[in-house]
């Protein structure tokens, strides 16, 4: 029964990124409904996760539709911190469409049953966890991103309606992103640091290399943040390194 | 008791009447206690009126009142006025409290208004849940829609945006280019969000200086600007200036030191201070008084869609002060059930008193007082409810008739 809970969380969530766009047209019961959304199919997303664990063997998320569906509930847990303020409820135009796509896409490919994985130890499951957390924060910080451009945009284009719709402010989106990237970055490496105990000698694949490139990139926008490069630049940089995560990563960690 | 309600406001009445009705907080905290118990005067720039709550001539009363404050225009007066009763009189002043009869609809200044009158007002019981209630709908009114959010003029735009660039203004330091009158009202309100003027920048220091010592901040010659543009996070430029006073270099000059922190540039002039060009710099946001004109155009229109959702807001809160209102109806009838049920229970006890031990009579007290409460609770909502729903009166007769409260009260 527990598995059916996805049905529950996918609806809230669906729900949730519907309301975000209503609250374009102006704030009121639209960000509220969509805040509830929010927080009513992340509970029955912790649910499904909890049953998940209770009936596996081992760790439950193990093939890429039970990863995604752990990471989209990283995802989501992360955009409550903030999101439940209403000045940062649009942050959920960002983060909602897509957390309801990839939990559809996590259900499609069977990773909210109850049957999933078995046999792997407490170290596979703490490495897979903190990647996915880092990515999960990755993600999160690329919808900040993704918002600062907009706002950016219509603040530049003197938009009629800008003062109308309540988005972050840039400075608060700037900054929230750059801590949200350290602190992925900082969960990735103890994720790495983790799963460094079991590696052996020709181990290294594609997928670690895209990891570390990723790395690279995030650490590199950090420290061009801290030299002046804010704003912008750091935004379009936090968007390239979001590419390497959603696109590349997959298909090389999946694909071997 | 009778709801009155007796006023002059922008809607009829034109200025130079409205000035001779007006008074000062302390002059209606005055005239509302020398009118006496359940009283308020609320009086601002946009409207005088006068709530009584009085069983007869409130009316006259109030109509009196305002003619000997419009003195030799009194008989002006008499076809601008507006009377209302009882539910249409609770229904202005919360739509009065939710801004919703202001020129700006939502404007902020008036709840604060509203609760001042409440204060210094003569209020008894009626009114002052009256008022309670109204305050509790101008605030639900600001906070569930998005009425009051955006801003009404032309600086409280800029600051506006400011805080779209800025999470907080606190700290935030501005420049201030023209000492001119659109320059202080923008200053002003930044300040009021928490900003602090860094300098004021004019053509001629003199006025510079005065602006600056009111606004504890100092002056600065005009052609000092540039260095300043590293540290400010806001320029608000108005001077009267035939050309532009701050060209696209002087700000791309600025931006190595400013470390990518963004640049919100108001320009309040005509013709334009400030290089249209800036725009085109990466942090940098620049609005001229058009730009701010329709931004402010913009929020009014959404003010008006809002005040469709207020207005539904205020309409409920109104139906729920007409129902307590209506439960007033029945409450003397409640009570004296309630009174005479508790009079039959206290003599049967005393009478049985001498043939009961301390203990026994404490749990026969306790048993009857529980019996009592349960029996008459349905009752008590039941006339509640009709009261609501205008059968009260009716209901509370034949509760009267039934338990024999009239002959009661005549035999006591």
């Amino acid at each position: 029964m527990a598995e059916l809970l996805v049905v529950p969380a996918l609806l809230a969530y669906g729900e949730a990124a519907i309301a975000y766009a209503g609250e374009l047209r102006g704030p009121g019961l639209a960000g509220r409904l969509a805040t509830w959304g929010v927080r009513l199919g992340w509970v029955a997303q912790t649910a499904l996760l909890v049953g998940q664990a209770a009936s596996a063997d081992g760790f439950p998320w193990r093939t890429w539709a039970g990863s995604l569906n752990l990471f989209v509930w990283l995802v989501v847990g992360a955009y409550l911190i903030w999101g439940c303020k209403p000045r940062y409820r649009l942050l959920g135009l960002a983060v909602m469409p897509v957390a309801a796509l990839l939990l559809a896409l996590a259900w499609a490919g069977g990773g909210t049953g109850l049957a999933e994985g078995g046999g792997s130890g407490r170290v596979l499951a703490l490495h897979v966890g903190l990647m996915l957390a880092g990515f999960a924060g990755l993600t999160l910080a690329a919808g900040m991103a993704s918002l600062y451009l907009w706002q950016e945009r219509r603040l530049k284009r003197h938009e009629r309606g800008v003062l109308r719709v309540r988005v972050p402010p840039l400075d608060a989106l700037d900054r929230l992103a750059a801590r949200t990237v350290l602190a992925s970055l900082v969960m990735l490496a103890l994720g790495i640091g983790v799963g460094a105990s079991r590696f052996e000698r020709g181990d290294f694949d594609a997928a670690m290399g895209v990891t570390f490139a990723i790395l690279g990139v995030y650490a590199s926008l950090l420290v061009l943040r801290y030299e002046g490069r804010r704003g912008r630049r750091a935004a379009l940089l936090n968007l390239a390194g979001f590419a390497l995560v959603a696109i590349v990563l997959p298909l090389t960690h999946f694909a071997q | 008791m009778k709801l009155t309600l007796v006023g002059v406001s922008h809607h009829s009445a034109p200025l130079e009447l409205r000035e001779r009705v007006a008074l000062d907080p302390a002059g209606a905290a005055e005239l509302a206690a020398s009118l006496g118990s359940e009283t308020i005067v609320l009086s601002t720039c946009n409207r005088t009126e006068l709530y009584l709550v009085r069983a007869d001539h409130a009316e006259e009363v109030a109509v009196r009142t305002l003619a000997e404050l419009a003195g030799d225009r009194a008989n002006e007066l008499s076809s601008v006025l507006y009377r209302l009763r009882d539910e249409a009189a609770a229904l202005h002043l919360f739509r009065v409290a939710a801004g919703l009869d202001s020129l700006v609809p939502g404007e902020g200044e008036i709840l604060g208004q509203v609760r001042a009158a409440y204060e210094q007002g003569a209020t008894g019981p009626f009114l002052d849940r009256l008022c309670r209630q109204a305050l509790h709908a101008g605030r639900r009114v600001r906070i569930e829609t998005g009425i009051a959010e955006s801003p009404a003029s032309v600086p409280a735009a800029g600051a506006a945006l400011a805080q779209q660039v800025f999470e907080r203004l606190d700290g935030k330091r501005v420049l201030l280019i023209g000492a001119g009158k659109m320059s202080e009202l923008t200053a002003r309100n930044l300040i009021s969000r928490g900003a602090s003027i860094a300098a004021v920048a004019n053509r001629t220091l003199e006025h510079a200086q005065e602006l600056a010592a009111r606004l504890k901040t100092r002056p600065l010659a005009l052609g000092a600007i540039g260095p300043e543009l590293a540290s400010v996070d806001v320029v608000v430029a108005s001077t009267s200036a035939p050309g532009t006073v701050l060209q696209k270099a002087d700000v791309a000059a600025a931006l190595p030191a400013r470390r990518g922190r963004q640049l919100l540039l108001v320009d309040l002039a005509v013709p334009r201070d400030l290089d249209p060009e800036i725009n085109e710099l990466e942090g940098c946001f620049l609005y001229d008084i058009d730009d701010l004109e329709a931004v402010v155009a913009e929020t009014i229109s959404g003010r008006r869609s809002e005040a469709a959702r207020a207005e539904k807001l205020v309409a409920a809160e109104a139906e729920r002060f007409r129902e307590w209102q209506a439960s007033l109806d029945v409450v003397p009838t409640i009570a004296s059930l309630r009174a005479l049920a508790e009079e039959i229970r206290d003599s049967e006890l005393a009478r049985a008193g001498s043939r009961l031990s301390e203990r026994e009579r404490r749990q026969v007290e306790s048993v009857t007082s529980q019996i009592l409460a349960k029996l008459l609770h349905l009752p008590t909502i039941r006339m509640k409810e009709a009261a609501a729903a205008a059968d009260g009166v009716v209901y509370a007769d034949v509760v009267r008739h039934l338990f024999g409260l009239e002959e009661e009260r005549r035999s006591r």
